[in-house]
């Protein structure tokens, strides 16, 4: 089978993991968070209003997240936003075409920071089965991702289990420093 | 006033004594609807599949034999399987070979249960731990340190949750 070379962009998520420097960019965290760091981050990680993205099944299982048996609203998250204007998160549910990657990199640069993105499901990260023409191989390569979660498609606990982490996340930060980083490059061997 | 009070005050009275007997017969009947998930684990259904383990046999021999074909029936191709041959000095499973390097791509997988399926000696195993979510892509592939059992029936064990559950039969 003939292999070709294939660039491939992937965007680092802007909201670094505490006591790393992330790979090509220039964040760098100090190991201490001022009293207001951490009131600031208890506010932002517990009051995540999720923009309502679903694009495809995994969409169901966000709906159900919300509903009663699930509940996301013990974790402040239960107002889904039809507007970008609104929201804080940017749940991608589902398998992201190449058509519709354009409209999903607008509607991130219209959310206000700081925003945070949960790549939700096994097509959403990486494409998962659909390795074709179609499906853009990973939502990484249009927005930085700072939350995947497996599953095809995932339960609403391992959705719930995802938002902890990323609640985790954000109280760990130092709140001021949410900068775009540089995308980085890989080369990777595809199969024609 | 008997106006008011026929046109409005009763109405509004009537319709939250609905309210009021709703709220009694919840809390009977439909006490916990809510699965308070982080606090505990509902309770999954036996055939529940998620995280992946790759079993051993009650002597401590790993089970794969480095086959292949569980990669072979993946239909998203997230299972690589490198094999090797075991001598008498280095002995991993009771066959001929064994698996050097078993990694799955966690973040590709469908969790469809076709290796399970596959499995000629029932090696790979799905289990119910769902807390698979993590920050960095790179973090996903599993290794088979990561997937191998670390002693005969570990992964059959209910897991225990990242954030500090317990079970409850719900």
């Amino acid at each position: 089978m003939p292999k070709k070379i294939e660039t491939v962009v992937l965007h680092d998520s802007s909201t670094p993991v505490f006591g790393d420097i992330q790979k090509g960019g220039s964040v760098v965290l100090a190991s201490s968070q001022t009293l207001l760091d951490i009131a600031i981050n208890q506010a932002r990680a517990n009051a995540l209003w999720p923009l309502t993205f679903g694009l495809a099944c995994c969409a169901i299982e966000m709906m159900s997240t919300v509903a009663s048996r699930f509940d996301l609203a013990r974790f402040g998250s239960e107002a889904f936003r039809a507007t970008p204007r609104q929201a804080d998160v940017m749940i991608i549910a589902g398998r992201l075409s190449k058509k519709m990657a354009p409209v999903l990199r607008q509607i991130y640069d219209q959310m206000p920071e700081p925003k945070w993105v949960i790549s939700m499901g096994a097509c959403a990260s990486s494409g998962g089965v659909y390795n074709n023409y179609a499906i853009v191989q990973g939502a990484d390569q249009v927005v930085p991702v700072d939350v995947y979660v497996p599953g095809c498609p995932p339960s609403p606990d391992a959705l719930i289990y995802g938002i902890i982490k990323l609640q985790q996340k954000i109280k760990r930060g130092k709140f001021g420093r949410l900068i775009e980083l540089q995308p980085r490059t890989l080369e990777s061997e595809v199969r024609v | 006033m008997s106006d008011v009070y026929k046109s409005v005050v009763k109405p509004i009275l009537a319709g939250f004594g609905i309210t009021r007997r709703r709220l009694m017969q919840r809390r009977k009947k439909y006490a916990d609807v809510t699965v308070q998930y982080p606090d505990e684990l509902r309770e999954q259904y036996p055939r529940t599949r998620w995280r992946h383990f790759l079993t051993r046999y009650d002597n401590g021999l790993e089970k794969c034999i480095g086959c292949s074909l569980c990669a072979g029936a993946c239909p998203a191709r997230c299972i690589f399987v490198e094999a090797a041959e075991n001598t008498d000095e280095a002995r991993f499973s009771p066959g001929e070979r064994y698996a050097v390097r078993y990694e799955i791509n966690m973040i590709r997988c469908i969790f469809c249960g076709y290796c399970q399926d596959a499995c000629p000696t029932g090696a790979i195993i799905l289990r119910k731990d769902f807390e698979l979510a993590d920050y960095r892509r790179e973090d996903f592939i599993y290794t088979k340190e990561m997937l191998l059992e670390e002693y005969p029936g570990q992964s059959e064990e209910p897991f225990e949750s990242k954030v500090g559950g317990v079970y409850v039969n719900g």
